[in-house]
């Protein structure tokens, strides 16, 4: 019996594995290697980044003042003083730029996925939201600025810079709800169709809810997004180191650009207010991004 | 309408009741070629009409903004160019101050976006190349995901942020490492010396490597997409003729991504090209005319813009960065033109 499993058990010829050259191991383990250090070397950046911001920008966070007062009548070398003044502005124009490009981009989407399908017009409009989200953010701001400050006449102000974010916002949408109403399952529209629910309500009661915390989170990462752009403000509003809720009149703070301006005040309360208010925008973006996260996370799309 | 339709519904019915008695031979099932759906054509409601069109406003809206944005920045660049007084493509100067007298030329410009923006695609590529590899396929599955976000975190920095951070925490650290190639290497054009002096940081060296930060999501978020939709046929069938890991990589999973990795770098090249004001914080300006090294200050067509912000006041000013601006504008569009081009092509048919 034993003998007899020995003789099946032998290999009938030689082993068809060959046992790999010392050369084609070393290429593999180097391989893996190399590509585990590109990762590597990209978080570096990252830590260090945000080591730095919080080594600098921490002692101004901790100052109670710093969230509800503004810089207004601080001298260049007082310490003190608050971020308020910049946070209203920062997400003022946020908002408003929200108010503009969400519908519009939404709108856009709906166009590209259950109208457009591949029609040339689709095919043109998805090229120029490609060429839009590639849209250096200094482009942006001079074409309103063209637009709205040299042709319309308006003076610099929070609402310009609000335009000038909806054309960086925008693609950002467009591209979310594209994602997301191609995940909605077909089953669901060809049932409401099935029960005479007209096409437009069918995407109003059907689709859009389907696929809204898709588009909410899209949203807020786009938010987070155009937060931290700074080279629009920079041509279309002025900076104002009191509280200014006025959208449409008088120079108007936010975060970028009051880090921007602190730069260039080369005193160490300066420096102080610099990293604090970089802290505070990254802290901004940060949350936002994380709220964004778990709303993806709780109320996802239920596909099949 | 519905008339018509509703004892057509009701006959397949019973065909379909038919089939689950067991005659399959004679009732198609419910595979039977359907009547044209009521809502389809004859009938047209005033809601979907409305909401069609809007719909389809909001498309033509976008493509005629793109236009719009050329058209715009167009009308507002040509004054200013009528009354420059020296060429706008060969010149060198930038004096925009006194309108009657403008004298504006982008060549210095041109020079330091390439150079930067070319610096950062040489550092960013195959390092996002390889994040990408490893992050498809050598990273545990149930890490691949965090590690990608982490990655991803590195987009969500602003751009002034990182300003701060190449010109005040970054530039020390390198300048001894730029100083060294500039005393070793400098007999390479490249690495020779710049209009500033190699230690002082505020150089295209420093500039590129932030810019390469910057754009390493981009390129590795494109290109982690690509090579993960490589058929796992491919793979299986790689590994099944004994290749190892890297042969894998390098036999299939590269082949078929590599043109997405192109379009994914074009895309971080445009970004590079109109970044501004980490450029505008990091370089140091200077009238002195640039030496065609990576030691150079200067400004980008984009920071020049920026840094020009504060004599926006005349029309014919503002004419002359609309006129750099408009350089940009066409070629960034160019360039975000050919990454979706290489892009689309990448892929396609092979699987």
């Amino acid at each position: 019996m034993r003998t007899d499993t020995a003789d099946v058990e032998q290999p009938a010829a030689d082993p068809a594995f060959q046992y790999l050259s010392l050369g084609r191991k070393l290429k593999n383990n180097a391989a893996t290697v190399v590509f585990t250090a590109a990762f590597l070397i990209a978080v570096v950046p990252l830590l260090w980044v945000l080591v730095t911001l919080l080594q600098r920008g921490l002692p101004p966070l901790l100052n109670a003042d710093w969230w509800n007062h503004s810089f207004y009548g601080l001298l260049p070398s007082d310490f003190g003083g608050g971020i308020y003044h910049a946070l209203v502005g920062t997400i003022e124009q946020a908002l408003v730029c929200a108010l503009f490009s969400v519908p519009l981009g939404v709108t856009v989407g709906i166009f590209l996925i259950e109208y457009g399908q591949n029609s040339r017009l689709a095919k043109t409009a998805t090229f120029m939201v490609d060429i839009l989200s590639g849209l250096p953010s200094i482009v942006a701001g001079l074409f309103i600025y063209a637009l709205w400050i040299t042709t319309f006449g308006f003076d610099r102000s929070g609402f310009a810079v609000s335009l000038s974010l909806v054309l960086l916002m925008l693609p950002l949408v467009v591209r979310t709800t594209e994602t997301m109403l191609r995940i909605v399952p077909d089953e669901l529209r060809e049932a409401s169709y099935a029960l005479g629910v007209p096409k437009w309500k069918t995407i109003l009661k059907v689709v859009l809810p389907t696929a809204l915390s898709g588009i909410v989170t899209g949203v807020m990462l786009g938010l987070a997004r155009i937060m931290g752009e700074t080279a629009p403000l920079l041509i279309l509003v002025g900076y104002s180191r009191a509280i200014n809720f006025n959208l449409f009149e008088g120079p108007m703070a936010s975060l970028p650009l009051t880090v921007y301006t602190a730069r260039k005040t080369s005193t160490e309360a300066g420096e102080y207010r610099m990293w604090g208010a970089a802290l505070t925008l990254v802290l901004l973006i940060m949350l936002i991004n994380l709220l964004a996260t778990l709303i993806s996370k709780f109320f996802a799309v239920k596909t099949k | 309408m519905t008339d018509s339709t509703k004892p057509e519904q009701r006959s397949e019915g019973t065909g379909t009741a038919g089939a689950l008695r067991g005659v399959p031979e004679e009732a198609p099932g419910p595979e039977n070629p359907t009547p044209e759906s009521p809502s389809d054509k004859s009938v047209v409601r005033l809601g979907d009409r409305i909401f069609r069109s809007v719909a389809t406003g909001s498309g033509i809206f976008v493509i005629a903004t793109i236009a719009a944005i050329g058209i715009f920045l167009l009308i507002r660049a040509i004054p200013s160019l009528q009354a420059n007084e020296v060429s706008f493509l060969f010149s060198r100067e930038w004096q925009t101050g006194d309108p009657s007298n403008l004298r504006f030329g982008i060549l210095d410009l041109a020079w330091i976006t390439v150079a930067s923006s070319l610096v950062a695609l040489i550092l960013a590529m195959p390092i996002a190349c390889g994040i990408a590899l490893f992050l498809t396929q050598y990273a545990p599955r149930v890490l691949a995901r965090p590690f990608a976000y982490l990655v991803d975190l590195l987009a969500a920095v602003p751009s002034v942020v990182y300003g701060l951070w190449g010109a005040l925490v970054l530039a020390p650290v390198i300048s001894p490492f730029a100083v060294w190639l500039n005393n070793n290497l400098g007999w390479i054009p490249i690495f020779a010396d710049g209009n500033v002096p190699a230690g002082s940081g505020a150089n295209v060296f420093t500039a590129g490597i932030v810019l390469a930060v910057m754009i390493l999501p981009i390129i590795t978020g494109v290109t982690r997409e690509v090579f993960a939709r490589t058929p796992t046929a491919h793979i299986e069938g790689a590994l099944a003729l004994g290749a190892t890991k890297w042969e894998v990589v390098r036999t299939t999973v590269w082949p078929f991504g590599r043109n997405g990795f192109i379009g994914g770098s074009m895309l971080g090249l445009g970004r590079a090209l109109g970044e501004t004001v980490a450029l505008t914080i990091i370089l140091s300006y200077t009238y002195t005319p640039p030496n065609y090294s990576i030691f150079d200050a200067g400004a980008t067509f984009a920071s020049r813009i920026a840094l020009g912000s504060a004599e926006f006041n005349n029309n014919l000013s503002v004419g002359a960065y609309i006129a750099a601006g408009l350089v940009l504008f066409i070629v960034t569009f160019a360039v975000n033109a050919l990454a979706r081009w290489i892009e689309s092509s990448s892929g396609k048919g092979k699987e």
